[in-house]
């Protein structure tokens, strides 16, 4: 049951349009949070509460400020699920 | 169950138990002087915009040099008694949540009982931060119902500006000077719902001070100790995992959101405030608490402060069932479904 890459990329769009009013097709893998969609700790930290949510999984506080792009939260959400 | 040589032992007596407690009157002195975000923003390499945007604060309050936390506590236990129609001679017990005192020992409680006229009051100091208050009113409660105290004064006071870092990116720009306090009393009617409250020790670096006192004695050039935390963890956590707490006060005190017609939680940020509001789906009619924007963060002060000031603006009124949530360095937390005085 676990989510394909594409499946968790499309997801973290909807949280991130939710939570930020961008666009989905505006969160794409190779964007940053902070540099391309302007999203601050704070909002990053509610958007990776919505992911853990969404997905079952648990991404550690301190994890957080390594996932730079959308393709690192999407990499990291594949291999927390599977593990 | 007699001892045989004596004759038959007295029966021990207990306090007898009151039905019900509530909060008799709620009053609050803040620091006199305005501070803005640009007097914070020079040292942090910030600005006002960002401020604003990240807290919610315009503006916070800084006590005078020579005031300091028990001053604040006084004014503000004054008020609440000349509130409640009592003097300090009708208090048993004297509840001070402080993490801003200077001493461990003697408690502040003690001497702030004696200014009031509380002597022989029972005092004594709680550190449980930014929850200090709403520890103090569920012990407030407790002590009330127990038959233990009849009048208890709970004050939340806090010198923030006494552990400002102004170079602190973390803690520092959000932290204001101020007291609260409120006079718990035995009730006819229940005024006061069951506390739900914790804590969780495995986070207690996520808010702390720089240094212990040992370390200073070690290295006595260190420096003052500050706070500092660490944002965006205590972010998640107040916002996300304090909501399930708020809700589990209410359906411990059995009302609906629908019921209550005023929330005040802690004024930590804004943004957790807005964001508690949105995971308690609180309805559009609950009055919030925002006394943060021009009061900044007030730590155990700040519960019964943004109290007072719904009830002094008439934006809440006597008899309206407030929800109050306090969270902080612990961690700790505490709720309670409250009638406001």
């Amino acid at each position: 049951m676990a989510y394909t890459s594409q499946e968790i990329l499309e997801g973290l769009a909807e949280i991130v349009a939710e939570e930020t009013g961008l666009p989905t097709d505006a969160v794409v893998s190779e964007k940053s949070f902070t540099d391309d969609l302007d999203i601050d700790s704070l909002s990053m930290m509610t958007i990776v509460t919505h992911a853990e949510d969404k997905f079952g999984v648990r991404i550690p506080d301190d994890e957080v400020k390594n996932l730079t792009t959308v393709g690192d939260a999407v990499s990291y959400i594949e291999g927390a699920q599977a593990a | 169950m007699t001892d045989g040589s004596s004759g038959a032992r007295r029966a021990l007596r207990q306090a007898e138990p009151v039905r019900f407690s509530r909060i008799l009157a709620v009053a609050g002195e803040r620091g006199e002087r305005v501070v803005t975000n640009d007097d914070v923003a020079g040292p942090i390499d910030s600005s006002d915009e960002w401020i604003r945007q990240r807290t919610g604060i315009v503006t916070r309050r800084y006590a005078a040099a020579d005031v300091d936390v028990l001053d604040l506590a006084e004014a503000a236990a004054r008020k609440a008694l000349d509130a409640a129609g009592i003097t300090g001679a009708d208090v048993d017990v004297v509840i001070l949540s402080t993490v801003t005192y200077f001493h461990q020992t003697p408690a502040g409680a003690a001497v702030l009982a004696e200014r009031l006229g509380a002597t022989p009051a029972a005092a004594y100091d709680v550190s449980a931060a930014c929850a200090g208050y709403a520890y103090g009113i569920g012990q407030a409660d407790a002590l009330v119902r127990s038959g233990a105290a009849r009048h208890v004064l709970v004050i939340g006071a806090e010198k923030m500006s006494d552990f400002v870092d102004p170079t602190d990116r973390s803690i520092s720009f959000l932290l204001g000077d101020g007291a609260g306090a409120a006079v718990v009393g035995p009730s006819d009617t229940p005024g006061i719902g069951p506390t739900v409250w914790g804590s969780d020790g495995a986070k207690s670096q996520a808010i702390s001070q720089t240094r212990g006192w040992a370390d200073l004695r070690a290295e006595p050039t260190a420096g003052w100790p500050t706070l500092r935390q660490d944002g965006p963890t205590v972010f998640k956590w107040a916002s996300f995992q304090m909501a399930p707490i708020a809700a589990k006060a209410m359906a411990e005190a059995g009302v609906e959101p629908e019921d209550v017609q005023v929330f005040v939680p802690h004024q930590a940020n804004m943004r957790i405030i807005d964001q508690l509001v949105k995971q308690l789906r609180l309805p559009d009619s609950v009055v919030v608490a925002r006394d943060i924007a021009d009061t900044g963060n007030t730590s155990a002060a700040s519960i019964p402060l943004a109290t007072e000031r719904l009830l002094a603006e008439g934006q809440a009124r006597s008899g309206d069932l407030a929800l109050q949530i306090g969270f902080g360095a612990g961690l700790v937390y505490a709720a309670q479904v409250v009638v406001l005085p």
